[in-house]
């Protein structure tokens, strides 16, 4: 086993040498607080699912890592080596323009898996790789899935702000507004609005909304 | 005489009365959000002196917001005697009276809420609103000694994965729709189960649950942090309909998808904020199943594992009153006639000043 970059709650992340490549294993581990039946098949449905969604991501035109191969088995995705750096842990440090221009990026993309019905299913800045060729490389497709809903998207943005509102609070606003214009530039004004409607209706179907 | 109350330092006090003041007194807390009318009373260095309650049962179905409150206001005064006698204190020995603001369900909480406000209007005291899962994450705190806890709190109105972030207990993630507790509920009142006493609904298909032995799968829904009981609810209700699968293995199998779905956004937050332990409270905490399932999570996670006890865990008067406490340490009171109840009150709106990060 190569070396252990990320234990996530998910899976375990090792960057390894394979056949001369920098290369991911993402092995998801066996969860001993399910039993065997439900984890088993939650696994196999993750494992197999996840670089079909990545494929369908990379043919929207959304960087995403390259598969080398899926061992259903040991529930391990074999994959590119994503070189950069995490959007989480420069967002915080940018001037306003680079993180305005980040965000609108970032939005575009997001148009482009919504385009094609692929919501990504865990939007978070941790999830997002900024290249040093100034690519966003987008990764974990673990929780993503193909809906053609309004509602699916306004579900997988609607994460997005809770993401930025839970670890970029400073600038989680400014930021999901930029997310916005680039998503808009993509899906076009009318789709745009009807998502972030949806959106709202979203966080007013939530539990504890101070206006209703 | 200086009353106990905040106003009068600048009337008077001297500095070493107002630090004396915050080191010594009582705390009345009145819990009132939903099916509990609940009395606590804890003194400031964090003793619970007493904790009652009396808990509205309904005929049939869930909890009807009107009738609950009824029961609110039928008991009020009994249960605050209750308290002071039990405590063993006069009211005029309370420094301070606490009460839920919210969120809950409006009559209850107005119940609560005017109980409070009278007690403070008539011995002259500062009256604090709280914040009723704040309260539940404080109270969880102080009797496990978890220090930074990501916290669960499952009950039958709210699903919340929390911990502290820059000032606030932010959300990581809740329910989208309906909470596990309600979906617990609904479920076994489908199945034509009835609670006994000192035996919820949860606790009967809990029972159930460890007869059953096959495992049928329901849809498991997680969404990023968040998740969904409605879709289980439905495809479980039509499970008992259809008739093909016992009680028992329909339990079993819907507690393992429920309670999996809340082990793994907890765990996803417990990655996510690295914090060194796991809280779980309210009514649903008292699963041990649900326990078990944590338990072996936070151990992967080489995090310590904490549950409140029962009477801490559900709604309680003594979670009010301690919270009470450490908002009117801070300085945080609210006149009586601004004590307005907040019956979607966030967790994450509320600033909580004496968490140091």
């Amino acid at each position: 086993m190569g070396v252990l970059i990320k234990k996530g709650a998910e899976a375990s992340i090792y960057l390894e040498d394979w056949y001369g490549r920098k290369v991911i294993f993402k092995r998801r581990h066996p969860k001993r607080y399910r039993i065997p039946e439900l984890d088993r098949t939650l696994q196999t449905q993750r494992t197999k699912h996840e670089p079909q969604m990545i494929h369908k991501a990379k043919k929207a035109g959304v960087p995403t890592p390259i598969i080398f191969m899926i061992d259903l088995k040991e529930a391990t995705i074999i994959m590119e080596f994503v070189e950069g750096k995490q959007i989480k842990q420069i967002l915080n440090n940018l001037t306003r323009e680079e993180r305005i221009s980040l965000c609108r990026q970032i939005g575009k993309l997001v148009g482009k898996l919504h385009k094609n019905n692929i919501i990504h299913g865990d939007l978070t800045t941790s999830n997002m790789i900024l290249t040093p060729y100034g690519n966003i490389v987008f990764i974990d497709f673990g929780l993503s899935e193909l809906s053609m809903e309004l509602e699916a998207k306004g579900v997988d943005l609607h994460l997005m702000k809770r993401a930025l509102a839970s670890t970029h609070y400073k600038y989680a606003n400014e930021c999901f507004n930029a997310i916005i214009d680039g998503y808009r530039k993509i899906m076009g004004d009318k789709t745009t609005k009807d998502v972030l409607n949806k959106i709202r209706e979203i966080e007013k179907r939530g539990r504890y909304i101070a206006e209703r | 005489m200086f009353s106990r109350n905040v106003l009068t330092f600048k009337s008077g006090l001297t500095y070493f009365d107002f630090m004396q003041e915050f080191q010594e007194g009582y705390c009345l807390g009145i819990e009132s959000t939903a099916d509990d009318f609940g009395v606590g009373i804890a003194s400031f260095d964090g003793e619970i002196l007493t904790n009652i309650n009396d808990v509205y049962v309904p005929e049939k179905g869930g909890i009807h917001p009107r009738e609950a409150s009824r029961h609110h206001a039928m008991v009020a005064d009994k249960v605050i005697a209750e308290a002071f006698r039990k405590a063993g204190i006069k009211p005029k020995e309370i420094s301070v009276i606490a009460f839920s603001q919210g969120p809950g369900l409006g009559p209850c909480l107005r119940v609560g809420a005017t109980a409070a406000r009278a007690l403070a209007s008539y011995l002259n005291k500062p009256l604090v609103g709280v914040n009723h899962c704040l309260a539940h994450i404080e109270i969880g705190k102080m009797v496990s000694g978890a220090k930074d806890p990501v916290t669960l709190y499952v009950s039958g109105g709210n699903t919340i994965v929390a911990a502290f972030e820059a000032k606030r207990y932010r959300v990581f993630g809740e329910t989208l729709d309906i909470a596990v507790g309600n979906c617990l509920d609904v479920f076994a009142r489908e199945a034509g189960l009835r609670p006994e006493v000192n035996k919820p609904l949860g606790a009967i298909v809990e029972e159930l649950a460890y007869r059953g032995k096959t495992f049928i799968p329901l849809p498991y829904t997680v969404k990023g942090m968040d998740l969904s009981f409605s879709g289980l609810l439905t495809a479980a209700v039509n499970l008992l309909r259809e008739g093909r699968y016992s009680l028992e293995d329909i339990c079993f199998s819907f507690q393992e998808i429920a309670f999996s779905m809340l082990t793994e956004i907890t765990e996803r937050a417990l990655a996510h904020t690295e914090k060194p332990e796991v809280l779980l409270t309210g009514g649903v905490a008292a699963n041990k199943r649900l326990q078990s399932m944590l338990k072996t999570m936070a151990e992967e996670h080489d995090a310590r594992f904490c549950v409140v006890p029962k009477e801490y865990a559900t709604d309680n008067g003594a979670m009010i009153a301690w919270t009470g406490i450490l908002c009117y340490k801070c300085g945080i009171t609210i006149p009586v006639e601004k004590s307005f109840v907040k019956l979607k009150w966030r967790l994450d709106e509320v600033e909580v000043p004496w968490v140091k990060p």
